[in-house]
């Protein structure tokens, strides 16, 4: 080509200098905090596991563009990292290597790119491969490594329940929330990460930080995790006022399992999530309302991956009905 | 026991679930004119709207409609189909010869140099509304191949090496969807002529001579000496640009010769013997 | 008079890096061209009729092409000379419109033209403002050029209240109209009260953004003897020019959408700052709108500079006197970066509505790769009028008119803010318009029908 000639183009002729990969990129600084928990927490055994999931979904993605679709590869967007790494904060430590390549698979081949890559999935990948990791592999996706146990964990068999778990189970055999308040880990230990559970729902804090990071770098907007927290603690606070004997306090319930996890970085997918704000509050609220509920009345512990993938569903039709203020009308 | 209920409540549920359906089937059933159907089978079902009409069971309805078939005419099945349709209906239809989609532009990367850079989404109507084009010509094809995807059956492609859309004979139904689809109205609907033999001012250049050859080694250039060659008044010039009517035109090939940019093209006639000018007209596609 | 805390839109909107490199550069005068194109439809209507064939000797400000029908604009002979033809020039368009082209002698003014710069403030009676607004061939300078006399026709069943002067020049790198409002504050003042009487109104309102402080302070200070004038501070932030986002901060009034929506329904009539300046010159001086502020600018442009050029001036003229083209041009753009059109050549001649030009190196020419629609909404966070960008662009594309028509796609009014702040870089103001082409065509012929 001849380079003394003018490039003409329609408006604009400058731009945000936003792209996919340094938004992709955010969201992985954003993890950063939690992901350094779990590494503290678990020790070795969390850094095998997330680096198996993110290796996995990429080396995935790269292969089915490549020898498949048949594309140039666009895995320097960043997204199947992200995607892989989310997923390996959504699983316990100490699930074996194999399984975790297998829930990369899953959430990359058949919850991603089958549906035509990034943008066009319904589902969000990561849970995707984590519920059809939990339904497949129960045992496995259930036995949580005591924290600070360190690598040895799986080996020596130091396992312990969820604080969820606890609760259900407690609840179940007709204790009191009360009574099992000795079981539980204090609220500050859950606030730091000192409880069992996945590798990213470890501390509260960690994901707080996480969530200002991605709001201050205006990466997500406040509203769905506002709703997803506020219906949950808004719903679970209900139940505790009718009846504080048979349901946990709504505190205990946002702090445990996935709820933060889940509201700051699983609801907030761009692509799986409402694009108004109206239709973000309904999402998020649907969400929090759906976990709780699971986690009371269902027969899981926890229901935030099925909650989020439920209202994925419901995305195209909120976006058809929730329109954002036109104006002059 | 818990079994066989089972067995007797799913069973009248439908039951029950198929004389409802059944019911809603016949208080809603549309009554139309059987002859709709018959001649929408008679159509090629194309839906390709070349007719003017969305679709192929419009098209039905408007012939069951019509006085006579003399304005409606099916581009995709031609005089055969709509002789079929008007044996159904028993109405008049008219004879039409039929037509094929023409190309007026030679403007391919020899001919024309790029005078930009064009960058925004790849569609001729979006370079259209934002410029003459990235060449000095600003009637020519833009080579962003919006008649490439109008076309329903696949008759139009980009030659790569020309950076122009070509339309292959035997696909090509005359639907019209590429005219409509061209924003500067390149493409024309013209006679098929025999053996797919066709004579063409392949320019729609405005411009003035000089101009418009400067920006394109092929351009029309308005010069009228087709004109005078023409022994049955059949090319006109108007704004700069001759233009031949196809209904005049009796494929007597003197006005290619004579044409000084080579902008008349003839497709699929022989090479004219040595004794006459060589006319460097392709005869490809 | 001048207001409190900054005014601003509700929704959307986006903030570019302003990049006014000629914010402190004083208006200066652009040598005459050796000739002059002067384009016969420089306004929205209809094309001027000219009054002239080749060989005509004209005066500076002598008219040349008059204006047909209401809708229209008169234009003048920007220089002394000899027409040479009337042939059709390449426009900003990219497209050739006819125009006289003039071959430039030593200026010599048409006579009843007022040179001297003194202040006139005595305003003459509302039918002599509006006659001598037409006569001028006054258009909106802001861009758009719509004819200003029709504007001061309004409706008899359309009241009006609200005069606002735009001096908001929200684009980035442009600066002609705070140029203006610094170095002309009491004729822009003059200008206001001109276009108050014309409207039979007594309520004015001037906004303008916070990053030219200097412009607010001299223009409240102008305008303190007059009290319906009042100077209101605007957010930066991008559109607060357009017309839609500029009334509702300044009034808290919505246009209905488009097609029908005007300010005039809402009580308001919107003038450009360079408009109200042209104005005080045609009716206290006579003088025809025959040049204008054009801002030359741009990251490698040596001397970035605010020229007053004469209408029908080739670009190339003013890239020279700004320090010539720079190695590694890229783009050369008609109006900020917004809005502006790109344009192919640097012989397209300055018009009434040109307010800038803007040349580009090339590493900041070529657009991004596209990728995907991630759906992370920040088109439809960005869009001040509360479209939905994302999903307009994905229903033109699949030529869904009547659901693009149903989502409101005539409302749009290409700021550029989704393609802006896009991530994935995807066209979506290209297809939007487009879809509008389209959509519009679509009911005209319905409308046959």
């Amino acid at each position: 080509m001849n380079p003394s000639l003018l490039t003409v183009s329609l408006s604009p002729h400058m731009y945000s200098g936003e792209s996919v990969r340094k938004i992709m990129t955010g969201v992985l600084v954003a993890l950063m905090p939690a992901w350094i928990v779990s590494l503290i927490v678990f020790g070795w055994a969390a850094l095998k596991v997330s680096a198996l999931a993110v290796i996995s979904s990429v080396f995935f993605e790269y292969l089915i563009q490549k020898y498949i679709l048949k594309k140039d590869p666009s895995v320097s967007d960043g997204s199947a990292a992200v995607t892989g790494l989310l997923l390996a904060f959504n699983v316990p430590a100490t699930l074996p290597g194999w399984m975790v390549v297998l829930g990369s698979f899953i959430a990359i081949a058949v919850a991603k790119m089958t549906f035509g890559g990034l943008g066009n999935n319904p589902f969000n990948p990561a849970l995707i491969g984590r519920v059809f990791l939990l339904v497949s592999f129960p045992v496995a996706m259930t036995t949580w490594p005591k924290p600070f146990s360190g690598a040895m964990a799986a080996v020596d068999g130091v396992t312990t329940a969820t604080p969820l778990a606890i609760i259900k189970e407690g609840l179940k055999n007709g204790l009191t929330p009360q009574q099992l308040m000795s079981e539980l880990p204090r609220y500050s230990d859950l606030f730091l990460g000192k409880m069992a559970g996945s590798l990213g729902e470890m501390s509260a804090l960690a994901l707080l930080a996480g969530g200002a990071y991605l709001l201050y770098r205006k990466i997500i907007t406040w509203h769905i995790p506002v709703a997803v927290i506020g219906s949950a603690a808004a719903f679970s606070g209900l139940l505790w006022l009718v009846n504080p004997v048979k349901y946990m306090n709504p505190v205990f319930h946002v702090l445990t399992g996935g709820i933060l996890l889940g509201a700051i970085f699983m609801a907030t997918d761009y692509v799986t999530s409402p694009m108004i704000p109206k239709g973000m509050f309904i999402f998020g609220g649907g969400i929090g309302i759906l976990t709780v509920t699971i986690r009371v009345f269902g027969a899981y512990p926890e229901g935030v991956s099925f909650a989020i993938l439920i209202m994925n569903a419901f995305v195209p039709l909120i976006n058809r009905y929730c329109k954002p203020k036109r104006f002059g009308e | 026991m818990t079994i066989v209920f089972t067995i007797v409540t799913l069973s009248v549920l439908g039951i029950l679930s198929a004389v409802i359906l059944y019911a809603v089937a016949q208080k809603f059933k549309v009554q139309g004119d059987p002859r709709v159907d018959q001649v929408e089978a008679a159509l090629p079902l194309a839906n390709c709207g070349g007719c003017g009409y969305a679709g192929c069971r419009n098209f039905a309805e408007a012939c069951v409609a019509a006085e006579d078939l003399t304005d409606l005419y099916c581009p995709v099945g031609g005089q055969a189909c709509m002789d079929a349709v008007a044996d159904i209906l028993g109405k008049k239809v008219s004879q039409k010869d039929p037509l094929i989609a023409v190309i007026r532009c030679q403007g391919s990367y020899a001919h024309r140099a790029k005078t930009s850079l064009y960058d925004s989404a790849p569609a001729c109507s979006i370079a259209a509304s934002l410029y003459g084009g990235d060449t000095g010509c600003a009637y020519g094809c833009l080579g962003l191949g919006d008649c490439v995807k109008a076309c329903k059956f696949q008759a139009i492609f980009m030659n790569p090496d020309t950076g122009l859309p070509e339309v292959i004979d035997d696909k090509c139904t005359a639907c019209g969807a590429c005219v409509k689809a061209c924003p500067r109205f390149i493409i024309e609907l013209r006679r098929r002529g025999p053996k797919n033999r066709r004579i063409f001012v392949s320019c729609i250049n405005q411009d003035k001579g000089p101009v418009a050859k400067k920006s394109c080694a092929v351009a029309c250039i308005g010069c009228g000496l087709c004109v005078k060659a023409c022994p049955f008044e059949a090319i006109t010039l108007k704004n700069n640009l001759a233009y031949i009517d196809h209904e005049k035109c009796r494929l007597c090939r003197k006005c290619a010769p004579v044409c000084p940019t080579h902008a008349i093209v003839e497709m699929n006639l022989p090479e004219l013997k040595a004794a006459s000018e060589p006319a460097g007209v392709k005869s490809s596609a | 008079m001048r207001s409190g805390s900054p005014k601003t839109f509700p929704q959307g909107g986006v903030h570019p890096h302003d990049s006014k490199l000629s914010a402190d550069k004083p208006l200066s005068m652009l040598p005459l061209p050796k000739t002059v194109a002067i384009l016969l439809s420089q306004h929205i209507g209809a094309p001027a009729v000219p009054l002239v064939k080749a060989g005509d000797f004209v005066k500076t400000g002598q008219l040349i092409a008059r204006a047909e029908g209401f809708v229209s604009a008169n234009i003048h002979a920007s220089v002394t000379g000899n027409v040479k033809k009337i042939d059709p020039v390449k426009d900003v368009t990219g497209y050739k419109r006819p125009a006289v082209i003039l071959d430039v002698q030593e200026d010599e003014w048409a006579g009843g033209i007022d040179r001297g710069l003194d202040l006139k403030k005595d305003i003459p009676g509302r039918e002599d403002i509006i006659a001598k607004i037409a006569a001028a061939g006054i258009v909106g300078l802001g861009g758009a050029a719509f004819p200003s006399h029709v504007k001061l026709s309004p409706p008899k069943d359309k009241p009006m209240e609200f005069l606002l002067i735009n001096g908001v020049e929200c684009e980035p790198y442009l600066t002609a109209d705070h140029r203006l409002m610094v170095e002309k504050s009491e004729e822009v003042v003059t200008g206001v009260r001109i276009l108050l009487k014309g409207l039979g109104i007594d309520q004015a309102c001037i906004g303008i953004e916070e990053n030219k402080p200097d412009a607010i302070d001299i223009l409240a200070a102008a305008a303190r003897d007059y009290p319906g004038i009042r100077v209101e501070p605007l957010k930066v932030c991008y559109p607060q020019g357009g017309e839609r986002q500029l009334v509702k901060a300044l009034t808290g009034r919505e246009i209905p959408p488009p097609p029908k929506g005007l300010p005039s329904d809402v009580g308001c009539a919107v003038f450009n700052v360079g408009t109200v300046f042209a104005v005080y010159e045609a009716v206290q001086k006579n003088k025809p709108l025959i040049e204008r502020v054009v801002t030359v600018t741009g990251p490698a442009i040596q001397n970035p500079s605010n020229f007053w050029v004469r209408v029908g001036t080739p670009f190339h003229e003013l890239i020279k006197a700004a320090g010539g083209l720079p190695d590694k041009t890229g783009k050369i753009i008609a109006g900020g970066p917004m809005m502006g059109r790109a344009l192919d050549s640097t012989d397209i001649p300055v018009t009434k509505g040109t307010s800038g030009l803007l040349v580009l190196p090339e590493d900041q020419a070529k657009r991004e790769l596209v990728e995907n629609c991630i759906r992370c909404a920040k088109c439809v966070f960005a869009c001040p009028l509360g479209l939905e960008p994302y999903l307009l662009m994905a229903l033109v594309e699949r030529n869904q008119l009547d659901r693009a028509f149903g989502e409101r796609v005539l409302s749009c009014c290409e700021c550029s803010c989704c393609s802006f702040v896009c991530p994935s870089h995807r066209p979506l103001l290209d297809y939007i318009r487009l879809g509008k082409a389209n959509v519009f065509k679509k009911l005209k012929e319905q409308k046959q029908k």
